[in-house]
């Protein structure tokens, strides 16, 4: 239903409440993004984009967190 | 690409899958809801990846797929009028109401555009004033924020030709609906990750305990699908049924504030059609009474929202794996890819589509050495 | 309009023919494919191998030297794109299927329908790339027509060319020629063109230019042939991109192509766009690459051609030894799976 992707947020352009905008590159891409739902986005965050909205800020310790899963819970089945 | 890669690689997949394995002793039904997440099960080959008797049901989770039919109807009848431009996005244009898609709207001459943001229609009725720009919203939580900010601009900007024809939907509802039916089969469910992360998960925290069925908030990665059903597998297995957040790098239990709260703003709660579901009570979203200069059915339309007409469609059943894509009598023939007339047919990885596919193949093929189709299990359920 | 009730239920099944032309016939894909198999094919009496590859090759005499021959129309908006425009593709989109056949291009005719009003300087600076494209692929114009049409008729300006080359190759190219064991090697990475003109004409905001692949391709392939490598096919990967070009070689060769997903060259700019839209790169439009189907002893060698003009070509999978189903797979994480041709246009995905 919703095709959401991460993109590094290079700089905010526009600070208004309602139009707050900036740059976010996503992969060799970048294009102009809605920023009103994540007023504390900065620069260097990753935001997940849907529809030109920005509607988080990826947390980066808890996906290194969710990565480790794998290891840290040596999952039946042999590990990797 | 970061936060993208990492969650693609090989090896982590295939630890999981043997992680899946080996905790499963017996047959599971788990449906996904969404259909972005339909869609990486098929392109990775996640189903591929379960032991036997797991079964993945694909939900009715695609905003374009469970899109009415009159509503769809409804917009081609505004964009033939001569001063409207139509916009929406793009997966939306070829899904045929019952007087064709607004694609054949646009053969036909019709003013229809296709645009990547709900911004991107504001911005055509700003540069083009003369213009009256109808913006055919569909979305889930996730998406209703987005539309909801084009018309707290349009407003602050005094813009007069920007009109929405809302179609969006609430997902909770339609999952109650689904599970209220003791015949779905549906043992657990991986909740939407994006609509989570507008929402957050407490609405579900009463579903799970309501129908004793483990919630496990999934992203959409072929790891993070593989970690929800893992998740899933181990509740199933220990006979709990609660709900769990392995997506919370972009989840929170309260969700976004804010994007919630300009949707309700703009918006509020009303019962509406889904496409082979038919009516569910509170499931989609209306204007709220001080936005409704901004309703595009009220303005071009006598403004009451069209009931849909009943269809040959057997997507209900289907979903609910009562029936098989062949129980239809239009299957394949009144309803194909190019001119499906429901859900299933509509999205590529329904199960009718999956199904076609097959047939198709099937004829140039060896029939003996065909395998079932991706997602063809959901029908032998 | 707004009196028509939509409430009002039509037959249900009053849509499953069309009655007109979509766009979606012209995409390369399904529908495409049943306007040659149900209209075309029957009224011209054609033969089963004829209209199945990017041109013809045919000998005007018994014994005589033998002719590729080929015609494409081209109507892309915008005219002018990052990498190109509509007259440098279509003179490289001509020359680029008669290379395809094995052939050398020599002779092109161009046919204009422009529509009233088009600037001259804009048909101009069109003309001087159509005889650059020309010059640097060494063909000649040497015929051509030209027809104004009213205004609103037209995007600007079609072009129609056709070609005429010499089959240099000496054994018979195309995809019936591919066998089991071959090697499907992709002339550089996949997606550009498709994803420039998107962009382009859609308005969405990349704020990254991408630059179209268009290019001739010629040299590429003539040189593989100069360099005694034995070709069993040429495809140039255009409407439908990669999945449905292999698609529809699988179908005529009644084989099954083994793609292995990993080994897919596509560009970080390509990959981020797609990833943002939805779209999946194996589909979107190209217009100079092309996949070279060799035997696999002649695979290093050919590769190794390939890679002085492009450093990412790359071999991309080959032609099963198994009995011959008529389907491309793709081995990707889980597993392999089947690629389905293009249904209609590739959209943008929300969902």
């Amino acid at each position: 239903m919703c095709l959401a992707i991460p993109g590094e947020l290079l700089s905010v352009d526009d600070d208004d409440p309602l139009t707050r905008q900036g740059r976010v590159a996503f992969g060799g891409v970048v294009m102009p993004v809605n920023l009103a739902y994540v007023p504390k986005a900065r620069p260097g965050d990753y935001v997940l984009v849907h529809a030109g909205f920005a509607i988080a800020v990826i947390d980066e310790r808890q996906a290194e967190q969710t990565l480790a899963y794998l290891t840290d819970q040596k999952l039946p089945g042999g590990a990797v | 690409m970061k936060h993208l890669d990492a969650w693609r690689d090989m090896e982590a997949a295939q630890s999981y899958a043997r992680a899946i394995a080996a905790i499963t002793t017996r047959a599971w039904t788990i449906m996904e809801i969404c259909g972005s997440q339909t869609h990486s099960i098929v392109r990775y080959g996640i189903d591929r990846m379960m032991p036997d008797g797991v079964t993945l049901l694909h939900g009715p989770g695609c905003p374009v797929c469970v899109t009415p039919a009159a509503i769809i109807d409804a917009a081609i009848a505004i964009a033939k009028r001569r001063e409207v431009t139509l916009c929406s996005f793009g997966d939306m244009l070829r899904v045929p109401g019952e007087h064709g898609s607004l694609l054949n709207a646009r053969a036909a001459g019709a003013d229809v555009r296709f645009v990547y943001s709900p911004l991107d229609a504001l911005r055509i009725a700003r540069n083009e004033p003369h213009r009256c720009v109808v913006f055919l919203a569909i979305g889930f939580e996730t998406t209703a924020p987005a539309t909801a900010m084009a018309v707290l601009q349009a407003e602050r900007e005094g813009l007069e030709n920007f009109f929405l024809l809302v179609a969006h939907v609430r997902v909770p509802p339609a999952l109650e609906a689904i599970l209220s039916d003791a015949a779905s089969g549906v043992q657990g469910i991986l909740a939407a990750g994006h609509v989570c992360t507008v929402m957050g998960y407490r609405e579900y925290e009463a579903i799970a305990q309501r129908f004793h069925v483990p919630v496990v908030v999934t992203g959409f990665e072929p790891i993070d699908l593989l970690q929800g059903i893992y998740l899933c597998i181990k509740q199933l297995e220990t006979r709990r049924a609660e709900v769990e957040n392995p997506y919370y790098r972009a989840v929170h239990p309260e969700g976004n504030r804010a994007a919630q709260a300009a949707m309700m703003k703009v918006f509020a709660v009303r019962a509406r059609a889904w496409r082979g579901l038919g009516e569910i009570a509170e499931s989609g979203l209306g204007f709220a009474p001080a936005y409704h200069r901004f309703d595009a059915l009220a303005r071009f339309t006598s403004g009451i929202m069209p009931a849909d007409c009943p269809t040959e469609c057997i997507a209900a059943e289907l979903l609910r794996a009562r029936k098989r894509p062949a129980d239809c009598p239009a299957f394949g023939t009144r309803c194909t890819p190019e001119h499906p007339l429901g859900p299933t047919m509509v999205s590529s990885e329904g199960v009718c589509a999956a199904y076609y596919r097959y047939r198709r193949t099937q004829t140039v093929r060896e029939r003996s050495t065909v395998s079932a189709p991706n997602g063809g299990e959901q029908g032998a359920v | 309009m707004s009196g028509s009730s939509p409430s009002v239920c039509a037959d249900a099944g009053a849509h499953a023919e069309p009655a007109v032309i979509e766009l979606a016939h012209g995409s390369g894909g399904r529908l495409t494919h049943a306007l040659i198999d149900e209209i075309f094919r029957p009224a011209f009496g054609a033969a089963p191998e004829d209209l199945t590859h990017d041109g013809a090759t045919l000998a005007l005499e018994a014994g005589s030297e033998r002719l590729a021959f080929t015609t494409d129309s081209y109507v892309v908006r915008p005219l002018f794109f990052p990498g190109g425009d509509i007259g440098s593709l279509s003179i490289h989109g001509t020359v680029n299927d008669l290379a395809m056949c094995g052939a050398e291009p020599r002779y092109l005719s161009v046919g204009l329908v422009i529509e009233e009003g088009l600037r001259i300087d804009v048909l101009r600076s069109v003309i001087a790339s159509m005889r650059a494209a020309a010059s640097a692929s060494a063909v000649r114009i040497v015929t051509g027509d030209t027809k104004v049409v009213e205004r609103g008729k037209g995007d600007g300006l079609y072009v129609n060319t056709t070609g005429v080359g010499v089959v240099r190759a000496r054994s018979p190219i195309g995809p019936q020629q591919v066998q089991p064991g071959d090697a499907v090697i992709l002339s550089g990475d996949v997606g550009r063109h498709g994803m420039a003109i998107l962009a382009l004409r859609e308005g969405i905001r990349f704020e990254t230019e991408i630059v179209s692949d268009c290019a001739p391709l010629a040299a590429q392939a003539l040189g593989m042939i100069d360099a005694d490598i034995e070709i069993h096919c040429l495809r140039d990967l255009t409407r439908g991109g990669l999945a449905t070009n292999l698609i529809e070689i699988a179908e005529i060769a009644g084989a099954t192509i083994a793609l292995d997903e990993g080994a897919i060259p596509i560009s970080d700019v390509v990959r981020g766009a797609c990833e943002i839209l939805g779209l999946d790169p194996l589909y979107v439009a190209n217009e100079g690459r092309f996949a070279a189907i060799v035997p696999t002893e002649h695979a290093s060698a050919a590769l190794a051609h390939l890679r002085r003009f492009d450093s990412q070509a790359a071999i991309i999978g080959h032609v099963d030894r198994g009995a011959g189903h008529a389907r491309v797979l793709l081995r990707t994480l889980g597993g392999t799976r089947e690629l389905d041709m293009l249904n209609g246009e590739q959209f943008p995905r929300i969902c």
